[in-house]
C-alpha cells in the first residue's frame, strides 16, 4: 500500500524537523498532493490518523491536503496542458509524445507548530 | 503557535537515510544497485545471467525483494551466489530503511555488487530512494515502446535503462529508436543497453558498465 510507505515517511520527516526547529507540539500539517499522485486521500487520512499517534509530537494535529494540479508536456507542439482534462493526447496538435511535469508530488508546505 | 513554512519533500526521511546508507556501503566498496522494473519484465533472469558472466571477476549477491513468495531468491541460490528473500509487507516499494535492515540481515561482503530486486512496478519505487548507487531499471520489449510517455518518473531517475527479451523482436512491434528517442528526451545522460538475457545478446556491453561503475565507486576514496 502506497500510502502507508508515505505517511510513515512523513511522520518521520515531521520528527527530524521538531527536533531541528525546536518544537513540541505540531498542531497542523498542510501537504501539498499532486492530482495524479495516486495517493488516495480518505485512506491517506486514516493511514495518518493511525500512525501521528505513534509520535509525540504529532499526535494532536491536523492534516490538511491542498491539491496541486496536474499538467502534461507536448515534445511535439511544446505546449502544456491540463492533464486531468485531455489525458495522453496533446488537444493543441493530437501528438501522443507527451508526459507528466507536474501532478505526481507530496510536499510539505508548511506546519502550525510550538 | 507559529505557521514555518517548510516546502519539503514527504519523505524527505526517507532520503537523508539514503544518504546515509550510501556513504556506509561505499566506506566498505559496496556497489548497491535498485534494479527495477514492470512484474515479469526479466529482473531475476538479468541478474542471474549477469552473475554467471561475471563469475570469477565480481562478487555478486542479490536482495529479492517480493510481496510474499520465496521463487526468485531460490533460482539465484542455485547458481551458487548468496541471496536474501525480502518481504515487503504488502508495501509496493522498498525504502531505505526497508533496504538498510534487509542488508544487515543479509550481511553484505566488502568490495561486492550486490542487486536489490525491487517490487515489479513502475510507479512506486521511483519514488523512494533506497541507499543504491545506481538506478538501473528494465523495460522488455512486449511491454511496447511507450512506456516511458506512461511512466515518466522512472526513465527520470534511472541511470541505466536495459532494454531486454531483445531475441523477441520478430514478434512484437517494438520501434527500439522510438523507445530510445522517448527515455532520452526524458533523461539525456541514461545509458541505453539493449539485451537478450536469454541469448546473450548485448549482455556484454552492460556487464563492461557494470564493472566501470565499480571501479569508479572504489576510487572515490
Ligand atoms: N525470450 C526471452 N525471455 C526472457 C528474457 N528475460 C526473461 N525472460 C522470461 O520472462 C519471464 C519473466 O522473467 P523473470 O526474470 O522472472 O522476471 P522478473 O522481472 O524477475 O519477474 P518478477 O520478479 O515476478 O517481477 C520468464 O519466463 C523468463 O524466462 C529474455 O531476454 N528473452
Ligand atoms: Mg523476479
Ligand atoms: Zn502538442
Amino acid at each position: 500500500m502506497h500510502e502507508m510507505g508515505i505517511i510513515i515517511n512523513l511522520a518521520e520527516t515531521l520528527d527530524d524537523t521538531a527536533r531541528e526547529e525546536g518544537l513540541t507540539n505540531i498542531a497542523r500539517v498542510t501537504l501539498q498532493v499532486g492530482e495524479v499522485s495516486g495517493i488516495m486521500t480518505d485512506l491517506f487520512e486514516d493511514c495518518w490518523n493511525y500512525f501521528k499517534k505513534k509520535h509525540p509530537v504529532l499526535s494532536e494535529s491536523r492534516l490538511v491536503l491542498e491539491t496541486i494540479p496536474a499538467v502534461t508536456y507536448c515534445s511535439s507542439c511544446e505546449k502544456t496542458y491540463e492533464t486531468v482534462k485531455y489525458g495522453r493526447e496533446c488537444p493543441y496538435c493530437h501528438s501522443g509524445e507527451t508526459w507528466l511535469v507536474q501532478g505526481n508530488e507530496c510536499v510539505i508546505k508548511e506546519i502550525e507548530a510550538e | 503557535m507559529k505557521v514555518i513554512e517548510l516546502n519539503k519533500k514527504a519523505t524527505a526521511a526517507n532520503d537523508r537515510d539514503a544518504e546515509e546508507l550510501r556513504r556506509k556501503l561505499q566506506a566498505r566498496d559496496v556497489l548497491l544497485i535498485n534494479l527495477m522494473s514492470a512484474a515479469g519484465s526479466g529482473k531475476t533472469t538479468l541478474i542471474s545471467r549477469t552473475i554467471r558472466d561475471l563469475e570469477g571477476k565480481a562478487s555478486i549477491g542479490v536482495m529479492e525483494a517480493d510481496l510474499a513468495s520465496e521463487v526468485d531468491a531460490e533460482a539465484i541460490e542455485a547458481l551458487g551466489a548468496r541471496s536474501i528473500q525480502v518481504h515487503t509487507g504488502g508495501c509496493c516499494h522498498m525504502d531505505a530503511s526497508m533496504t538498510r535492515q534487509s542488508l544487515e540481515a543479509f550481511g553484505a561482503e566488502s568490495g561486492s555488487i550486490v542487486f536489490l530486486e525491487n517490487v515489479g512496478n513502475l510507479i512506486c519505487p521511483a519514488e523512494f530512494d533506497t541507499g543504491a548507487h545506481l538506478k538501473v531499471m528494465i523495460l522488455s520489449l512486449p511491454e511496447g515502446d511507450d512506456k516511458p510517455l506512461k511512466y515518466p518518473l522512472m526513465f527520470a531517475e534511472s541511470d541505466a535503462l536495459i532494454i531486454t527479451k531483445m531475441d523477441a523482436a520478430p514478434y512484437f512491434d517494438f520501434d527500439l529508436e522510438a523507445a530510445k528517442r522517448r527515455a532520452l528526451a526524458l533523461n539525456p545522460s541514461i545509458k541505453i543497453f539493449p539485451v537478450s538475457a536469454k541469448t546473450g545478446e548485448g549482455m556484454g556491453e552492460w556487464e563492461e558498465w557494470l564493472m566501470s561503475r565499480k571501479k569508479e565507486l572504489m576510487r572515490k576514496h
